[in-house]
């Protein structure tokens, strides 16, 4: 029974000793690590708070560079292809000057083929003509020459009336 | 086989110091009581786990080493001197009514001269004798405010938890607001714990704060208690002394019962939900409802810790009962794990009592939000 009943002297030492303690600690101990504790969780959730700002920052800066080189690569491309237009137009433009030219000589040396074609073959013409008559006039003597042959070119121009 | 050695080795010694243990004591002559007694498990339970004038070391009850603590009376002045003038005083006898059992108690000598112990217990005597009225003395008890036992142990208490608490101060203060260190590392987890998972979880973010040094304190003063308690010969079974629980159930009481806002009276005085007529029964088992709440948290950590030691003590005993050290093999292995159950009993039950302590402080100062609590809850 003894065991069950609260004894008054250890009741009182316990009242004080409790007393002082919660008292003694409430002042030196509990508030300053209470006090550090609670700071550095703050500390922690700003740190974590500018971690998740920076990172934000860092993809809006990153999206901004992604543009940007995006933006260097269309101009990049714009530029080749430019580049690209313009020399194939050059390559083209140098080409048909050249066809030309090509075709402007060709036509010219046609027609100066064709001219002296022409002025050779009036020569020839002239001279085939020439050498008709020579030797026209030379057949014509022979056949002039003696009677008899008068006389059967007579009857044979003649015959070639009568012909007709 | 070496278990048994270590054992017979241990027992032997102890054996030895009970021989050689009159270094402080004074062989009371009276030697049909204070020889060879069969060995009485009860009694030598019920010695270790309740308070006492002395410090025992060891040896026997009667004759052992001990030390001997100052006894304050409070009789017509202040009263101080050593329990040995109750020890080494003159022996008394008496008979119990009841059943004849003849039982015997300690006349004080010199200073403590008109003084009687009884089971540890101060009386006063009356014609130079004690009388028995049922199984206890009829005679007048003096104000015991006595440093006893579990005063001495609740100081060391006291004082172990103030070093540990204010070094984790002093880092605190020393280093500002950084990672913890030494033995801040073990206790700011703790303290964490207690702040977060008792006061927090159970009084609400908005008015924890003013209690975590109350709950601080409740907690680390049963845990250290509990803790330092089970060390053998040092330790004092504190926490299972009724007077501490009831104290610190009060200190409970009282702050609930300060931190009570209207919506805990007006759920004592007009619970919600009950018809008027039921008022006049509702109200007093309100009322008794306030108190049972503390006397079960009184209750539960006396009878928790003051279980523990008995089984230890009483398991340890099988060796003395059988007086043979063999049983060592059983009675050790068995102790053993019982006494590693303890460390978690001891930390079980300082969780409890803050842990409670915080749900009966949150229901007093709830704003009234039941309904809704009740419907988060299932």
């Amino acid at each position: 029974m003894d065991l069950v009943l609260p004894d008054f002297g250890l009741l009182f030492w316990t009242a004080l000793v409790f007393s002082i303690l919660l008292i003694l600690l409430a002042k030196f101990a509990w508030k300053p690590i209470l006090g550090a504790v609670n700071e550095r969780e703050q500390k922690i959730t700003e740190a974590l708070e500018l971690a998740e700002k920076t990172k934000t920052e860092m993809k809006a800066m990153q999206s901004q560079n992604e543009a940007l080189i995006q933006e260097a690569r269309a101009e990049r491309d714009a530029i080749v292809r430019d580049a690209k237009e313009t020399a194939t137009k050059m390559v083209e433009e140098a080409k048909n000057g050249a066809k030309l030219e090509a075709e402007k000589v060709m036509s010219n040396a046609r027609d100066m083929i064709n001219s002296e074609k022409a002025a050779a073959i009036s020569e020839l013409k002239n001279q085939v003509a020439s050498f008709s008559l020579e030797i026209a006039e030379k057949i014509i003597r022979g056949e002039m020459s003696s009677d008899e042959k008068q006389k059967a070119l007579a009857e044979k121009m003649a015959a070639d009336v009568n012909l007709n | 086989m070496a278990w048994n050695n270590v054992i017979k080795t241990f027992i032997l010694s102890l054996v030895a110091l009970t021989i050689n243990s009159s270094l402080w004591a004074n062989e009371s002559a009276e030697g049909a009581h204070n020889e060879e007694k069969p060995f009485n498990v009860n009694e030598m339970i019920m010695h270790h786990i309740k308070d006492a004038h002395e410090w025992h070391l060891w040896g026997p009850e009667h004759g052992g080493t001990s030390i001997y603590l100052p006894i304050l009376l409070m009789d017509g002045g202040l009263k101080v001197f050593s329990a040995s003038h109750f020890y080494h005083g003159t022996p008394g006898y008496a008979t119990l009514e009841k059943n004849d059992e003849q039982v015997s108690y300690m006349i004080g000598e010199g200073p403590a001269a008109g003084y009687a112990m009884y089971h540890e217990k101060i009386y006063k005597l009356e014609n130079g004798e004690l009388h028995f009225h049922g199984e206890h003395p009829s005679g007048a008890k003096p104000l015991d405010l006595s440093i006893t036992k579990n005063v001495v142990f609740m100081f060391i208490v006291a004082l172990v938890f103030l070093l540990i608490m204010f070094s984790t101060a002093k880092h605190f203060k020393k280093n500002g607001a950084v990672a913890p260190k030494g033995i801040a590392k073990f206790t700011e987890p703790l303290i964490l714990f207690v702040r977060d998972d008792i006061a927090k979880a159970n009084i609400g973010e908005k008015k924890y704060k003013k209690y975590v040094p109350y709950l601080l304190t409740i907690f680390f003063f049963i845990l250290i208690s509990n803790l330092l308690g089970l060390i053998p010969i040092l330790g004092a079974n504190l926490s299972g002394n009724i007077a501490v629980t009831l104290f610190l159930a009060v200190c409970t009481l009282i702050v609930t019962v300060l931190s009570g806002n209207k919506h805990y009276w007006a759920h004592i005085f007009a619970t919600p939900g009950v018809p008027k007529a039921l008022l006049p029964i509702m109200i007093p088992i309100e009322l008794v409802g306030i108190l049972t709440k503390p006397f079960a948290l009184m209750v539960r950590l006396f009878a928790n810790m003051t279980a523990g030691h008995i089984i230890i003590l009483a398991l340890v005993s099988i060796i003395f009962i059988n007086k043979s050290a063999s049983w060592g093999a059983l009675s050790v292995p068995m102790a053993l794990f019982i006494s590693v159950l303890e460390l978690l009993v001891a930390f079980l039950q300082a969780y409890l009592f803050a842990m409670l302590s915080a749900l009966f402080i949150g229901a007093a100062v709830d704003e009234g939000h039941h309904e809704e609590h009740a419907h988060e809850a299932h």
